[in-house]
C-alpha cells in the first residue's frame, strides 16, 4: 500500500539552513547540503527546499545548492522561493529537483500552474499556500503571500480547487498559526483541503511530536506531513518518528 | 538517451553514484554499440512521442528491442513502449503488446489520489526479475504517475504495487524490462536495481 510521507523541511537563506517561529527571526543551523544527507541517511521519504528570502527579494532559485542536493540524495526534493517563470522551473528541474513549489508567484500569475504543468507534467507542479484563520471568508481560512507577509483576497479552499484545475499536482498547506509552534498542525483546514481535491496534500506547521504527525495522516487525511524544528532540533530522528507512526498504525516506509 | 522529455539528470546522477560506465547523448547514433540502454522519461506521452520521432530515439528504440538488447525502461518510459496510451490518445512504439490507461475516475470518491505519488511496496509476479536481485518483496519504490500499464499478457508482469489495485509497475520480456517507479528517486532499493541493470557487482549495505 502506498506510504504516508515524512517530509523535512530546509528554510534556505544565503545558502544556510535557517529556522524562524511564524516565519521570523530566523537562526543559522546549518548546511543544507549535510543535512540532507543526513535525513536521507536516516530514510527520510523527501525533502523541501524553501529559498525563504528568494520570493522577497525577487530572486531566482538557488540553482548549485539544488545540483549539489541532487548529487548527494537519490530520493525526491521539492524546491521552492524565487521560482516565478517557465524558466526558473526548467533550471530547478535541470538542476536535479524533482517538484518545484510555486507559492506566491502562483496566486500573482495562476497561469504559471498550467504552463509548467503542460511543460514538466503536473506531478512536478507543486501549489504551496500559505493559510491563516479569517472567519471572514467561507472556508474560514485565507491566504497569504510574501512568505506569510501580505493578505491576499483568495479563500484558501477556492484556492486549492482552483491550482488543482489549473495543473497542480500536489499542495503544500502551510498553517501561518501553527507554523514552528509544535503545538500540532492545524487539522480542519487540512481535512477540508485534502476531501475536496484529488490530489496529494502535504501538511505544514505545527508539528512538535509523533502524535501530531498521527492526527494530521489520521483523522486530519493528509498524504504526507511536513517536518522542520522536530528533527533539527535533534529531539527526534526520521527512524524513532516512523517507529512511533507504524506504532500508532500509520503506513510509513521503513 | 536524452529526447527532451526525462530526467536524465537524476538517472545520471544515480549512475555516477554506482561508479557506472555511461554516455548520454541527444544523437541516437552516438548510443549504437552500447550495452544497455535507459530510456527515462517525464511528463506527457504526446509531447513524448513527438520528441522520440523528432530525434529519430524512435527507430533506434525499435531496432534495439528488436534485437532483443538490454532496455530499462523508467516511468513515461515504461508507459511509450507499449502500443498505446489514454494520455492524449497517443499512439506509442509497439515495443510490447499492451495500453496506458488513466486511474479510474472513482479513485477519489474511495480516498485514492492521483497521481499515484508516493513510496510504495512491490510484491513480485511470475518469478520477478534478475532485476530485483538482492531487493526483498516488499521493499517500497518511489512512484509518480496518473496512467498505468495494462500489458496484453499477464505473464510479462514482474512486479504490482497495490493502488486501488495490484498496479503492474515491472515488465519483463526478454531483455526488455520497464519500471513504473523512478528507481533513481528511490533511495537504496532503486540504486540497487539500477546496479542490477548495469551489471554491476553491488557495494553497497544491503536493502
Amino acid at each position: 500500500m502506498l506510504k504516508k510521507r515524512i517530509i523535512v523541511c530546509l528554510d534556505v537563506k544565503d545558502g544556510r539552513t535557517t529556522k524562524g517561529v511564524k516565519f521570523l527571526d530566523n537562526v543559522d543551523i546549518g548546511d543544507p547540503v549535510v543535512m540532507a544527507e543526513e535525513y536521507y541517511r536516516q530514510g527520510v521519504d523527501e525533502l523541501v527546499f524553501y529559498d525563504i528570502m528568494a520570493s522577497a527579494r525577487d530572486r531566482g532559485p538557488t540553482l548549485d545548492l539544488i545540483r549539489r542536493v541532487a548529487e548527494t540524495i537519490h530520493i525526491p526534493f521539492c524546491v521552492g522561493g524565487g521560482i516565478s517563470t517557465v524558466e526558473d522551473i526548467r533550471n530547478t528541474i535541470l538542476a536535479g529537483a524533482e517538484k518545484v513549489s510555486l507559492n506566491s508567484p502562483a496566486v500573482r500569475n495562476p497561469k504559471l500552474l498550467t504552463e509548467g504543468a503542460a511543460i514538466f507534467g503536473n506531478q512536478c507542479i507543486v501549489l504551496g499556500m500559505d493559510a491563516k484563520k479569517d472567519p471572514g471568508m467561507p472556508s474560514g481560512y485565507r491566504i497569504y503571500v510574501n512568505g506569510g507577509r501580505v493578505a491576499t483576497d483568495l479563500d484558501a479552499l477556492e484556492w486549492a480547487i482552483r491550482a488543482e484545475r489549473l495543473g497542480a499536482g500536489e499542495i503544500v498547506l502551510n498553517s501561518i498559526d501553527a507554523d514552528g509552534t509544535r503545538d500540532g498542525y492545524e487539522l480542519t483546514i487540512t481535512k477540508m483541503i485534502s476531501e475536496n481535491v484529488g490530489i496529494p496534500v502535504v501538511a505544514s506547521g505545527g508539528a512538535g511530536k509523533p502524535a501530531h504527525m498521527a492526527e494530521v495522516l489520521g483523522p486530519g487525511k493528509a498524504d504526507a506531513a511536513l517536518i522542520a524544528s522536530m528533527v533539527h532540533s535533534g529531539d527526534y530522528t526520521i527512524g524513532s518518528i516512523k517507529a512511533d507512526l507504524a506504532a500508532r498504525g500509520i503506513p510509513v516506509r521503513r | 538517451m536524452d529526447y527532451n522529455a526525462g530526467n536524465i539528470r537524476s538517472v545520471e546522477l544515480a549512475l555516477l553514484s554506482l561508479g557506472v560506465e555511461y554516455r548520454i547523448s541527444k544523437n541516437p547514433k552516438d548510443l549504437e554499440g552500447s550495452d544497455r540502454l535507459i530510456f527515462p522519461g517525464v511528463g506527457e506521452a504526446k509531447f513524448a512521442m513527438q520528441e522520440l520521432r523528432k530525434t529519430g530515439f524512435d527507430a533506434f528504440l525499435k531496432d534495439w528491442a528488436a534485437a532483443d538488447k538490454p532496455l530499462l525502461g523508467v516511468c513515461l518510459g515504461s508507459q511509450i513502449i507499449f502500443d498505446h496510451s489514454e494520455e492524449g490518445d497517443t499512439a506509442c512504439l509497439g515495443l510490447i503488446p499492451g495500453r496506458i490507461r488513466k486511474f479510474p475516475e472513482n479513485f477519489r470518491g474511495i480516498g485514492l489520489k492521483v497521481p499515484h505519488m508516493g513510496w510504495n511496496d512491490i510484491a513480485y509476479a511470475n518469478g520477478g526479475s534478475p532485476l530485483f536481485d538482492g531487493v526483498p518483496e516488499g521493499r517500497d519504490f518511489y512512484f509518480v504517475h496518473s496512467y498505468y500499464i495494462d500489458p496484453a499478457d499477464p505473464k510479462a508482469i514482474s512486479a504490482t504495487a497495490d493502488y486501488g489495485f495490484p498496479v503492474p509497475c515491472a515488465i519483463k520480456r526478454g531483455n526488455l524490462e520497464a519500471v513504473q517507479f523512478h528507481p533513481e528517486k528511490s533511495s537504496l532499493a532503486g540504486l540497487r536495481l539500477l546496479s542490477n541493470f548495469c551489471g554491476k557487482s553491488w557495494g553497497g549495505p544491503a536493502c
